[in-house]
């Protein structure tokens, strides 16, 4: 774990495997079932995994409340590591985070591969582009993530419930409202100048559906893959599927 | 002490029809408006009549329920600022979080003072879990905008020389400037709901009246306890006048009458916990480490008893409430015994906040209920 100070804010940063760098913006769940993901990506890539903050323990700053602020803090630590051009791959919440980062400076990003990224509302005031998570029964919040069987919250161990429960206080820290989206952020999608790989599974019930085309459809020189057999965290329930999605995208070419 | 008669305003027709959850996710179409008009005209008569019998008045606010039907706590009280002449007005409360302009909360607050004539008394209240969807308020912001709110609701009380600037986190305004001004002088009395040792020392530090709602007799102590220490610790005195304390009661000419009397009405606790399990622990509401013991094993609501025991909280008997120090029934004689003795336990109350009416009790028991409270208990209350 690599310790870094940038703007007042501390940060933990995982930094594992060999090969070409890749900042890798973790979801906002689950961290232990994603781990047999990163340990894959580690195979290809270099991998830096900051922690986003609050996610890792630590009360933000109060002035730090915005995706767009954790957008900044990634800016900069790509310039701390000396990361000019530089592969990002962000799942979920984290997706949300890359596309902050990509609308904002988009020279310093080579290429993005999302993973069923949040952040981007196209329906209408009546729509749910994101499910209310936190208004539903458990089993069918757990069937919105999930098309297969779902996580037994019963057998984790009491650290891993607590953070399951601090993953939920700071996705509503960050996204409580608007809900889940930065509602600008679709204006601006046209700035991202790098390819974008969309990764979607196929069966997710959290994101409305077409949300992956209509995001494709507005970047520049966006794509979309769908894995089947997975809802929205195919690295959890396709891993295989995931990886070789991820190794026939566009961070898979970009050199260090 | 001072009595101060509570009532939900439930809208009890609708609960067998509900079901299991009777917040949040419940169609209004379940509601008769035509039935809802009588029941909120008795409700208000209830508390009219409350100016006569020498007790006072709280109200309270809840969202998207069938057990509460008083959405907006201000409402009831305005009508009854005009039509009561000498009770006092408690608003217990106001969800000061989950209200997203803070200074018209102030508004509300000092018109009813006026009107009243300086009988209100201001509750600032965190708000159930449950509360937070209808609000759509963060709830993992939820404490430092309460406190925000707090702050600028008092400023905005006591400013009287012309427009302040606030730009808080939470709240913005650039021309803050309440008419018309409290009636009460610097501001309405402060009041807060409490539920653990930890609120009670917020008010403790700021002095205010802190109320513990049916924490019975194992919780309530170490509460109290808390803010008295926090008080001292601030260089305040805890007054008497400083705890209040809410109990279900149910007085009868016979033990029996008393007793079937709170049974009625402990349906307002029975269905407290009938709310979807999603509803109750919010992201960022309640502490991690609690959220996190919950989220797969979601037991039912107990209360304790006096002897250490438990019992579960939807069916639960009168003698099981009476025990935990959760309601108090029977006759006057034995009602007010048990008011002394769980008055004796806590270290002195000032308020005893009665719910002399919820669940399924009618308008004639409810009448019988706090004419024979006001006319056997009350004046005895007045010593202790």
């Amino acid at each position: 774990m690599e310790k870094f100070e940038l703007a007042g804010v501390s940060l933990d940063v995982e930094v594992l495997g060999a090969g070409p760098p890749l900042l890798y913006l973790h979801p906002e769940n689950y961290g232990q079932l994603h781990a047999p993901f990163v340990a894959r990506l580690a195979e290809s890539w270099t991998v830096y995994a900051p922690r986003h903050p609050g996610f890792d323990g630590r009360r933000p700053p109060a002035d730090f409340r915005q995706v767009g602020d954790i957008a900044y803090l990634y800016l900069d630590l790509l310039g701390r590591l000396g990361l000019d051009s530089a592969a990002v791959l962000g799942a979920s919440f984290g997706g949300w985070v890359a596309l902050e980062m990509a609308v904002r400076e988009p020279a310093r990003l080579a290429a993005l591969s999302l993973i069923a990224p949040l952040g981007v509302k196209l329906g209408g005031r009546d729509d749910r582009d994101f499910a209310d998570l936190s208004a539903l029964p458990d089993d069918e919040a757990a069937g919105c993530l999930f098309v297969g069987t779902p996580p037994d919250l019963g057998t984790f161990t009491e650290a891993e419930l607590i953070a399951v429960a601090r993953d939920r206080q700071f996705l509503a820290y960050y996204g409580w409202k608007p809900y889940l989206h930065n509602p600008s952020l679709a204006r601006w999608l046209h700035r991202v100048t790098a390819p974008v790989h969309l990764i979607w599974g196929e069966a997710d019930r959290f994101v409305a559906p077409g949300l992956g085309e209509g995001l494709a459809s507005r970047l520049l020189d966006g794509r979309l893959d769908l894995v089947p057999g997975a809802g929205h965290y195919p690295q959890i329930e396709r891993l295989d599927a995931t990886i070789a999605a991820l190794a026939a995208g566009p961070c898979a070419g970009v050199g260090g | 002490m001072k009595v101060w008669h509570f009532s939900e305003m439930a809208y009890h027709p609708g609960w067998e029809e509900l079901g299991s959850s009777l917040r949040n996710v419940v169609p209004s179409r379940v509601y008769d408006p035509e039935v809802g008009a009588d029941l909120y005209h008795r409700y208000l008569d209830e508390w009219a009549l409350c100016d006569e019998l020498g007790l006072n008045i709280m109200v309270n606010e809840h969202h998207t329920t069938a057990t509460c039907t008083t959405s907006v706590c201000t409402i009831p009280i305005a009508i009854l600022a005009r039509e009561t002449k000498k009770a006092r007005l408690l608003c217990l409360g106001m969800p000061i979080a989950n209200r997203m302009d803070a200074v018209r909360v102030a508004e509300e607050y000092a018109m009813i003072d006026v009107i009243s004539r300086g009988r209100l008394e201001m509750g600032f209240v965190k708000g159930a879990p449950f509360e937070v969807s209808p609000a759509n308020s963060n709830p993992a912001t939820l404490m430092e905008r309460f406190w925000e709110a707090h702050d600028l609701i008092l400023q905005a009380l006591t400013t009287h020389d012309g427009p302040f600037n606030w730009e808080g986190q939470h709240f913005q305004y650039r021309q803050v400037n309440v008419w018309p001004r409290p009636y009460q002088q610097p501001h309405p009395p402060v009041w807060m709901t409490v539920a653990s040792p930890g609120s009670a020392a917020e008010g403790g530090a700021r002095g205010h009246v802190i109320a513990s709602l049916n924490t019975g007799y194992l919780r309530t102590p170490d509460i109290f306890e808390s803010y008295r220490k926090a008080a001292a610790g601030a260089g305040r005195e805890a007054t008497r006048d400083r705890f209040a304390y809410l109990a279900i009661v149910g007085v009868g000419e016979t033990d029996e009458e008393g007793k079937r009397r709170a049974h009625q009405i402990l349906d307002y606790s029975r269905t407290t916990p009938r709310a979807a399990a999603q509803f109750w622990f919010p992201p960022g509401y309640t502490a991690n480490e609690v959220t996190a013991q919950k989220l797969h094993n979601r037991s039912p609501l107990m209360i304790p008893l006096r002897d250490g025991g438990e019992f579960e909280m939807q069916t639960g008997t009168v003698d099981e409430f009476v025990n935990a120090g959760v309601a108090f029934a029977g006759n006057p004689d034995t009602v007010f015994e048990q008011i002394k003795e769980f008055n004796e336990h806590v270290g002195g109350l000032g308020h005893l906040l009665m719910m002399g009416q919820g669940g399924h009790i009618s308008h004639e028991d409810t009448v019988g209920n706090l004419t024979l409270f006001s006319q056997e208990v009350l004046p005895r209350l007045a010593a202790l």
